[in-house]
C-alpha cells in the first residue's frame, strides 16, 4: 500500500536472516573465528535490513504483507509500524555489541557447545524479530513460542543439573502462562472479533460485555509470561544459570522485551486504549503491576548473588512498561515504548559488567566485590552509568521514559501509580548503589583466604586479575556510552515512540 | 467406465491383491507389488475425492443391483475424505516398509505379512465407502482379524498376547455392533445407511434404542475410546514399526468414523443429542480420556507405549469435538482424524527408524540420539510439536476449531481443559526431546547411523504434509466442514 | 407372561450373551475364553435367525401354495457371520498356539507372571 518501496522481502529478511544463518553457523563449527565472523556479519546486515525499515515508517509508510492464510481470518502477516520498529531497532542494534561480548566471554570462560550456542542465539533473534513485526496476534504467538523453545538450551547450556531445573522452571512457566492463558486469549479474541490483525484503535470495542473483555485483559497480560508479571516472573531469575551474554541480550532485551511489547501491542491494537482504560479489571492489573514493581525491587534488595539482583530489578522495571500500559493514554504508552529501549541499554550494560566480573574475577556474589573498582575500573564506571540509569537519574536514558510514564500516571490521576514508581526509585538505589559504593570506595578484603576456596578456581580466584577481556570490555562501554548517548539525543526513540500513538490518530 | 467403477476398484483391486502376494512368494517382488497396489489405491482415492467435491455424493450399486435392495458403495465428502486418509497413510507406509519390515519379519514370513497388510487395507475402505450396515461389519472384521495377525507378527513374544487381547475385544465390539445392526433391520427391514436413517420411527421405540446403545458400546470398543482402549496400549507397543504407524494412523480413525455414521447418517443428531444424552455423556470421557491417559504418557519409558497412550488421549480430542454436535466441533473431529492419522503416523514411523538402529524404544536409550539421526529426531520433534497444537502445526488447527466450538457453546471451561490437555502433551513430548537433545548418550552405546532414506523419506512426507497443513488448511478444513455440515443434515 | 413366552427366543439369546460374555472376561485360560467368545457370538446368531422367523413360514422357495415364508435374508447374513466367526476362532487358536510355544502355557496369570521382571 503506502510501503510501496518496500518490497515483501525487506519485511520477511529481517526475520529470515538469523534464522539462514544458522545453518551457516553450524557449518563454520568446527573453525570457530569464521563462525564468529558468521555471527558478526549476519548481525551488521540485521541491523542494516532494520534500519532500511525504520527509514519509512519515520515518514509514516506502514509497510505490511500478509504471507499465507491458514484460514479465513487467520494468517501469518507482518506489519512495521513505529513500536515494533523500535523494539526491532533495540534488539537488532545490541545484538552486534553482544556478539562481541560473546565473543570473548565464551571463550575466555571456556564454554562447550559454543556452535550450538551461536545458533540458538541467532535463532531467539531471528524469532524477536518476529515478535517485533509480526502483524497480527497469531504471527506473534508463533514467533513467541519459538523464542521460548530456542532459549531453552541457551539457559540450560551449562548442562548442570542446576542448570537443568532451572530450565525446567524456565520452560515451565513460558509455557504454562502462554499455552494456558494466552492462547486461549488469542482464540477468544478471535471468536469475538473475527480477526487477529492489530488495528489501531483496537477490535474488541463492543463484541462483549466489558465485564467478559475485562476478564480477556487479564487472561492476556498474565498470559504474557515473558513480561513477568508477579506471580509468572519466576522464570526470570531461574534462567540466570545461563552464560552471561545470554542474561544480557535474551533475559534484559529479546525475550523479556517481547513480553512487556505484546503487552503494549495487545492495549494499543487489539483493545484499544479508549477501550482499555475503562476495563474494570484494568484497575486490578494496575495493581497487579505496582505490586510487582514494588516486591521485586524489596526481594532485589536481598539477593547476594549479583545477577539474580540483577534479574529482580529487571523483574520490576518490566512491570513499568505493564503499568505504563495499563494507563492506557497516550503519554504512557510513549514513556512504556521507550523505556523498551532505554531500559534495554542500561540493563545490558549491567549484567554485561556481572559477566565481566565472573571472567576477570570469577565472583558471583555481591558481597565479594568490595573494592573490585580498582581493579576493574572501565567494568565498574559503566555499571555505576547502569545503575544510574536504572534509577532513573539524569544524564541518562532511564531519566527520560520514566519522566513519560511519570506525567502519563499524573494525567490518568493515578496518584498509587505515581507514588510507585517514586518508591521504587528509591528502592533501585537502595540494591544498586551499594555495589558501586563497595566497589570503588571500599578496600579489597584480605584476598587468600585458605579455607573458602579450593582447587583451581580458588586458585584463579586468588590470583591477581585485572580488566575482563578486551572485546567484553569493549562492549560494556560501548552500551554504557549508548546509555547517556540516549538521554543527550533522544530524538529517533522519541520521535519513533510518539509515533505509535501519533498512527492511532 | 473406469471412472464409474472407481468406489468397487477402490476395494476390489487391494482385496485381489492379496492372495497374488500368496503366489509371489519372493519378499522383494512381493513389497514391489503391494506397494504397487497401494499406490494405485491412492491414486483411485485422490480421483475419487475430486469427483466427489466436484459433483457431490457418488452412490455405486454393486452387481447393478439398486439400493437399498442391493449393497451400495456412497461416497459423501465425510467418506471422500476418510478413504484418502486410509489410502494415502498406506502408500506411505509401504514406502517406510522397504527397509523396516525385512528388518522386523523373518524372511519367510514377509509374504504373508505384506497379504494380510493388503486384506487389512481392503477393509478399512470398505468400512469407508459402503453404505450398507450389515458389509460394514464384513469389512470391519476383515481389517481386524488381519490387524490382529500383523500385531501379532511383532518381535517380542508379547506381541501375541497383546494382539490375543485384541482380539478378545475387538471381536466383543464387533459382535456389539453386529447386534445394533440386526437389531436396526428388525425395526426398519433395511440394512442400506441412507435408507435406515428414513425408516427409523419418531419417536425411537424401545428396540432401535438398544441398538443404539449397542453400536455405540461396539465401536467406542474399536476405536478405543477409554475407558474401553485397555487393548490398545499393548497392541501399539508390540507390534512391528510400519503396523503401529500404518494402524494408529488409519484403524481407530475408521472406528470414529462408523462412530460419526452411526451417530449422524442413520440416528440423526435429534435423536442421538437430543432425545439421548449422547453428548452428556461423550463429553466427561472425553475430557477423562485426554487427561488419564495424557498423565500416564507422561511416565511411560517406552516411547512407543508413550504415543499408544497419546494416541488414547487424541482420541478423547476427537470425541470431544464430535460430542458438541456443531459444526464447529465436528469439524475439529474430522480435521483431527486427519491431522493425527499424520501425526501419528510420522511419529510412529520416526521411532520405527529409532528402533532400527538401537533395538529399542526406551527412552534412556534414545539419549543423545538428537546428534547421531538428525533428521529422524528432527521428524520426531516436529510432529511432537503439533502432538501439543503448536501453531503453524497441523494439530494447532485442530485445538483451534475444538477450542473455538467450546466456547460457541459457552463451554469456557472445556475450552481451558483442552488447552490445558496440551499442556500435558508439552510435558510427555518434551521428555523425549529433553532425552533426545540434552543428554548425552548412554556410556558405552554404540554409535548409530542415520536411518536408511525409504523410512526417512516415508516420515519426511507425512511430518511435511502435517506442516504443510497448519500452513494451509484450506483442503483439511474445507473437505471437513463440508463434512460436517452433511453429517449434521444442514447440506444435502 | 408375555413378556417370557413370547419373546422366549430373545431370552435364550440373551441368557447365551451374558454366559458367554461371562466366559471370557472371568476365565484366564485363554482356550475357555476362545469358547466363551464363541458362545457370545452364537447368541447373536440365533438372535438374527429367530428374528426372520415367521410364523408358520416355510424356506423361501417360490412354488403355487405357498404364500407365507420366513425371511431368508438375516440367514444370508448369519451365514456370513458364521463365516467371519469361524476365522476368529481358527486365528484365536492359532494364536493360543503361538503363545504356548513362547511361553508354556495358556493361563492368562502365568503369561503375566513371566513377562513381569521382563
Amino acid at each position: 500500500m503506502n510501503g510501496a518501496a518496500i518490497g515483501a522481502w525487506d519485511i520477511c529478511l529481517p526475520v529470515l536472516l538469523p534464522m539462514a544463518a544458522t545453518v551457516l553457523i553450524g557449518l563454520t563449527g568446527r573453525w570457530p573465528n569464521l563462525r564468529e565472523a558468521v555471527t558478526l556479519i549476519t548481525s551488521g546486515v540485521l541491523v542494516y535490513l532494520v534500519v532500511g525499515l525504520i527509514q519509512p515508517v519515520f515518514e509514516g509508510a506502514r509497510p505490511d504483507i500478509l504471507l499465507f492464510e491458514m484460514m479465513p481470518g487467520l494468517s501469518i502477516r507482518f506489519t512495521v509500524e513505529p513500536l515494533g520498529a523500535l523494539f526491532a531497532g533495540v534488539a537488532s542494534f545490541l545484538w552486534i555489541i553482544t556478539s562481541i561480548y560473546s565473543i570473548g566471554y565464551m571463550r575466555g570462560h571456556h564454554e562447550k557447545n559454543q556452535t550450538r550456542f551461536y545458533i540458538c542465539f541467532a535463532i531467539a533473534i531471528g524469532s524477536a524479530m518476529g515478535v517485533a513485526l509480526a502483524g497480527n496476534m497469531l504471527t506473534l504467538f508463533v514467533f513467541y513460542e519459538v523464542l521460548t523453545f530456542s532459549t531453552y538450551p541457551l539457559v540450560t547450556h551449562a548442562g548442570t543439573d542446576e542448570a537443568r531445573l532451572g530450565g525446567r522452571t524456565y520452560l515451565g512457566v513460558l509455557v504454562f502462562t502462554s499455552i494456558c492463558l494466552q492462547l486461549p486469549a488469542v482464540i477468544w479474541t478471535w471468536y469475538l472479533a473475527g480477526t487477529l490483525d492489530f488495528t489501531p484503535g483496537g477490535i474488541l470495542e463492543g463484541t462483549a460485555s466489558p465485564e467478559l473483555l475485562g476478564a480477556l485483559f487479564v487472561l492476556y497480560v498474565f498470559g504474557i509470561g515473558k513480561a513477568a508479571v508477579m506471580p509468572f516472573h519466576r522464570w526470570l531469575p531461574a534462567a540466570m544459570v545461563a552464560p552471561t551474554p545470554v542474561s544480557a541480550l535474551l533475559h534484559a532485551v529479546a525475550v523479556v522485551k517481547a513480553g512487556v511489547f505484546t503487552v503494549l501491542k495487545i492495549t494499543y491494537f487489539i483493545f484499544g486504549l479508549e477501550l482499555a482504560s475503562t476495563l474494570a479489571t484494568g484497575e486490578f492489573l494496575l495493581y497487579a503491576a505496582a505490586a510487582t514493581i514494588l516486591i521485586a525491587s524489596l526481594v532485589a534488595l536481598r539477593q547476594d548473588n549479583l545477577k539474580r539482583r540483577l534479574a529482580y530489578s529487571t523483574v520490576s522495571q518490566l512491570s513499568y512498561i505493564v503499568l505504563a500500559a495499563m494507563l492506557a493514554n497516550e503519554l504512557a504508552m510513549v514513556g512504556g515504548g521507550m523505556h523498551i529501549a532505554m531500559h534495554a541499554f542500561g540493563k545490558i550494560t549491567l549484567f554485561f559488567c556481572a559477566g565481566a566480573i565472573l571472567v576477570a574475577a570469577h565472583k558471583t556474589e555481591v558481597s565479594q566485590l568490595n573494592g573490585i573498582g580498582r581493579r576493574m575500573p572501565w567494568t565498574m564506571g559503566a555499571f555505576a552509568v547502569g545503575s544510574i540509569s536504572m534509577i532513573g537519574v539524569p544524564p541518562t536514558a532511564g531519566f527520560v521514559s520514566k519522566w513519560y510514564i511519570l506525567i502519563g500516571a499524573f494525567e490518568s490521576q493515578q496518584f498509587i501509580a505515581v507514588l510507585v514508581i517514586v518508591a521504587s526509585t528509591l528502592l533501585n538505589a537502595a540494591y544498586l548503589l551499594p555495589i558501586v559504593y563497595v566497589a570503588f570506595f571500599k578496600k579489597p578484603d584480605d584476598e587468600p583466604q585458605p579455607n573458602s576456596h579450593r582447587g583451581s578456581i580458588g586458585a584463579a580466584a586468588r590470583a591477581p586479575h585485572g580488566e575482563a577481556p578486551l572485546s567484553v570490555v569493549l562492549a560494556l562501554v560501548a552500551t554504557a556510552a549508548g546509555t547517556i548517548i540516549l538521554f543527550l539525543f533522544p530524538g529517533s526513540v522519541l520521535t519513533l515512540a510518539q509515533q505509535i500513538v501519533a498512527s492511532g490518530g | 467406465m473406469i471412472t464409474e467403477n472407481l468406489p468397487i476398484l477402490l476395494v476390489v483391486i487391494p482385496l485381489l491383491a492379496a492372495p497374488l502376494c500368496v503366489l509371489l512368494r519372493q519378499p522383494t517382488l512381493v513389497w514391489g507389488f503391494a506397494t504397487l497396489v497401494s499406490w494405485m489405491v491412492f491414486a483411485i482415492s485422490i480421483q475419487l475425492l475430486i469427483l466427489v467435491l466436484q459433483d457431490g455424493t457418488i452412490s455405486y450399486a454393486i452387481g447393478d443391483w439398486a439400493p437399498p435392495w442391493g449393497i451400495e458403495y456412497r461416497i459423501d465428502p465425510a467418506s471422500a475424505f476418510m478413504q484418502l486418509v486410509v489410502a494415502g497413510i498406506g502408500a506411505v507406509s509401504m514406502v517406510f516398509a522397504a527397509k523396516s519390515v525385512p528388518h522386523e519379519i523373518p524372511e519367510r514370513r514377509i509374504y504373508l505379512f505384506y497379504t494380510m497388510y493388503l486384506l487389512c487395507l481392503t477393509g478399512l475402505l470398505g468400512i469407508v465407502v459402503t453404505g450398507d450396515a450389515f458389509n460394514l461389519f464384513v469389512f470391519l472384521e476383515i481389517s481386524s482379524l488381519s490387524s490382529y495377525v500383523l500385531i501379532s507378527l511383532g518381535h517380542d513374544r508379547r506381541a501375541l498376547t497383546a494382539a490375543f487381547q485384541y482380539l478378545i475385544m475387538g471381536t466383543l465390539g464387533a459382535t456389539f455392533i453386529l447386534i445394533g445392526v440386526g437389531l436396526l433391520y428388525m425395526v426398519t427391514g433395511t440394512l442400506n445407511i441412507a435408507d435406515l436413517s428414513g425408516r427409523l420411527p419418531e419417536p425411537a421405540p424401545r428396540t432401535s434404542l438398544v441398538a443404539f446403545a449397542f453400536l455405540t458400546v461396539g465401536t467406542s470398543l474399536k476405536l478405543a475410546l477409554f475407558p474401553l482402549h485397555l487393548w490398545l496400549p499393548n497392541a501399539y507397543t508390540f507390534a512391528p514399526s510400519m503396523v503401529t504407524a500404518f494402524l494408529a494412523a488409519t484403524a481407530t480413525k475408521v472406528s470414529v468414523y462408523i462412530l460419526l455414521r452411526f451417530f449422524f447418517t442413520v440416528f440423526g443428531v435429534d435423536v442421538a443429542f437430543f432425545d439421548l444424552p449422547v453428548g452428556d455423556i461423550l463429553l466427561p470421557l472425553a475430557i477423562v480420556a485426554v487427561f488419564a491417559a495424557s498423565t500416564v504418557a507422561i511416565f511411560q519409558e517406552n516411547v512407543k507405549r508413550l504415543l499408544a497412550y497419546s494416541s488414547v488421549a487424541q482420541i478423547g480430542y476427537m470425541i470431544l469435538g464430535i460430542s458438541f454436535a456443531t459444526v464447529n466441533g465436528l469439524t475439529a473431529g474430522i480435521v483431527h482424524i486427519f491431522n493425527h492419522a499424520l501425526i501419528k503416523g510420522g511419529l510412529f514411523m520416526a521411532l520405527g527408524s529409532v528402533f532400527l538402529r538401537l533395538g529399542t524404544t526406551q527412552i534412556d536409550a534414545m539419549a543423545g540420539l538428537g546428534r547421531q539421526m538428525p533428521l529422524t529426531m528432527a521428524a520426531f520433534v516436529a510432529g511432537g510439536l503439533s502432538l501439543v497444537g503448536i501453531p503453524l502445526t497441523s494439530g494447532f488447527i485442530s485445538k483451534w476449531y475444538l477450542v473455538t466450538g467450546a466456547l460457541e457453546k459457552g463451554w469456557w471451561l472445556v475450552a481451558i481443559l483442552v488447552v490445558l490437555g496440551s499442556l500435558l502433551a508439552v510435558i510427555y513430548v518434551w521428555r523425549v526431546i529433553e532425552a533426545a537433545y540434552f543428554r548425552p548418550a548412554p556410556a558405552g552405546a554404540a554409535q548409530v547411523k542415520e536411518a536408511p532414506l525409504a523410512m526417512l523419506a516415508a516420515t519426511w512426507v507425512l511430518i511435511g504434509a502435517n506442516l504443510y497443513f497448519g500452513i494451509d488448511s484450506t483442503l483439511t478444513v474445507g473437505t471437513a466442514s463440508r463434512a460436517a455440515e452433511v453429517l449434521l443434515g444442514l447440506e444435502i | 407372561m408375555e413378556l417370557v413366552q413370547g419373546l422366549y427366543n430373545y431370552w435364550i439369546a440373551m441368557i447365551l450373551m451374558m454366559a458367554g460374555f461371562y466366559v471370557v472376561i472371568s476365565r484366564g485360560n485363554l482356550i475357555k475364553k476362545i469358547v466363551g467368545l464363541n458362545i457370545f457370538q452364537t447368541s447373536v446368531f440365533l438372535l438374527y435367525i429367530s428374528m426372520g422367523a415367521v410364523e408358520g413360514g416355510t424356506a423361501p422357495i417360490l412354488e403355487e401354495g405357498l404364500t407365507r415364508f420366513s425371511n431368508p435374508l438375516p440367514h444370508v447374513l448369519i451365514l456370513t457371520a458364521i463365516v467371519v466367526g469361524v476365522a476368529t476362532t481358527a486365528l484365536g487358536l492359532a494364536l493360543i498356539v503361538r503363545i504356548n510355544e513362547a511361553y508354556g502355557t495358556v493361563e492368562e496369570e502365568e503369561i503375566h507372571a513371566q513377562d513381569e521382571p521382563a
